[in-house]
């Protein structure tokens, strides 16, 4: 399944099972999206939220 | 009986979390954090988000702020607001060690740029200086003389956070270049890893290329780690552990949102089905 890059109009794999919440990256530009939905073979994707200074454990 | 998986970012954890309970038979869902908003007048009848709710949110604070939020409705978090409160915060973290006496390295903590240069002194290199919060190994610098450590304070003090301003300083731990990492879920240890440091690299952290090994849970790691566990709270718990080659096991840190892909690629314990079934558990209280 691809997806079109919001930044660069790229193709972006989206990996069959991935689900609504996963980042996916653009291969050719590298920006980071968020899969906003997913529904059979559709997808919609946002920006990502760039890593914050309180992130991870 | 249903489970509720919170995320900001979906990572294996979040996914495993939530096809484990399917898989188990359960009922479950996976929430977006970052769509959820509540106010003094919400009710608890207005959230469709299970008996019990998994908080998974990367950002540290935004998962201690919205728990606290849903346990004002009268929802059951894991983990609770008072222990992401002193997790997620080192300093806290340490006095709650030592006031439990738990092993842990010798910190000194100052809040100004002139008793942190004397705290340094007094510690002697080398050394090590944290932030306060933060994770994956940011910001953590291993000082070996007074020249570098002039320089990081004085960064440290032209930064907008007020956080930089309050110094961690703590002892260098004569260690093996691996630290251990135990999760630990309700009254159990369900695994156990060592976390080798990357080439060229210092910190452990598998954030920051460190591998993962199977350890062995003995006796005397259960023991700690359960403690240090139950110190700041106690429900599912990553206690991070070094081997102090004079004190033997150091706890140095607890985690509250546990990251365990490590973990889980190296054990053959099932840990998506510890927490769950422990998730379970506390909702049927």
């Amino acid at each position: 399944m691809k997806v079109e890059c919001q930044e660069c109009g790229a193709e972006i794999p989206v990996p069959e099972d991935a689900v609504a919440g996963e980042i996916v990256t653009c291969p050719d530009c590298g920006g980071d999206f968020e899969i906003a939905s997913k529904t059979g073979d559709k997808v919609s994707l946002k920006p990502a939220e760039t890593v914050g200074e309180d992130w991870g454990q | 009986m249903e489970i509720c998986v919170l995320y900001d970012k979906v990572r294996f954890e979040e996914k495993a979390l939530y096809d484990k309970a399917l898989k188990m038979g359960i009922k479950a869902q996976i929430i977006d954090a970052k769509a959820i908003t509540i106010s003094t007048d919400s009710k608890k009848k207005d959230f469709l988000l299970g008996d019990v709710i998994l908080q998974r949110s990367v950002s540290h604070y935004r998962g201690l702020y919205l728990t606290a939020c849903l346990e004002f409705l009268g929802f059951s978090v894991i983990n609770k607001f008072k222990v992401g409160e002193i997790c997620g915060n080192k300093l806290v973290t340490s006095l709650v060690l030592a006031k439990h006496k738990i092993k842990t390295p010798k910190t000194t903590f100052a809040f100004s740029a002139e008793s942190a240069m004397e705290a340094i002194g007094k510690t002697g290199f080398p050394l090590v200086l944290k932030p306060i919060v933060g994770s994956w190994g940011r910001g953590v610098f291993p000082l070996r003389d007074e020249e570098v450590a002039n320089m990081i304070v004085e960064m440290r003090e032209e930064n907008d956070s007020p956080l930089a301003r309050i110094y961690y300083v703590q002892e260098m731990v004569k260690r093996p270049p691996r630290d251990l990492r135990c999760i630990v879920v309700g009254d159990r240890v369900v695994a156990a890893i060592y976390r080798y440091s990357a080439e060229n690299e210092w910190r452990t952290n598998v954030a920051r290329g460190g591998k993962a090994e199977p350890a062995p849970i003995t006796a005397e790691l259960e023991e700690i780690a359960l403690k240090a566990a139950k110190a700041v709270g106690g429900g599912i718990l990553g206690v991070d552990l070094m081997e102090d080659s004079e004190k033997g096991l150091v706890v140095h840190e607890v985690n509250n949102t546990v990251e365990f892909r490590g973990a889980a690629s190296v054990s053959n314990a099932d840990i998506a089905g510890a927490m769950v079934e422990y998730a379970i558990s506390v909702a049927k209280r």
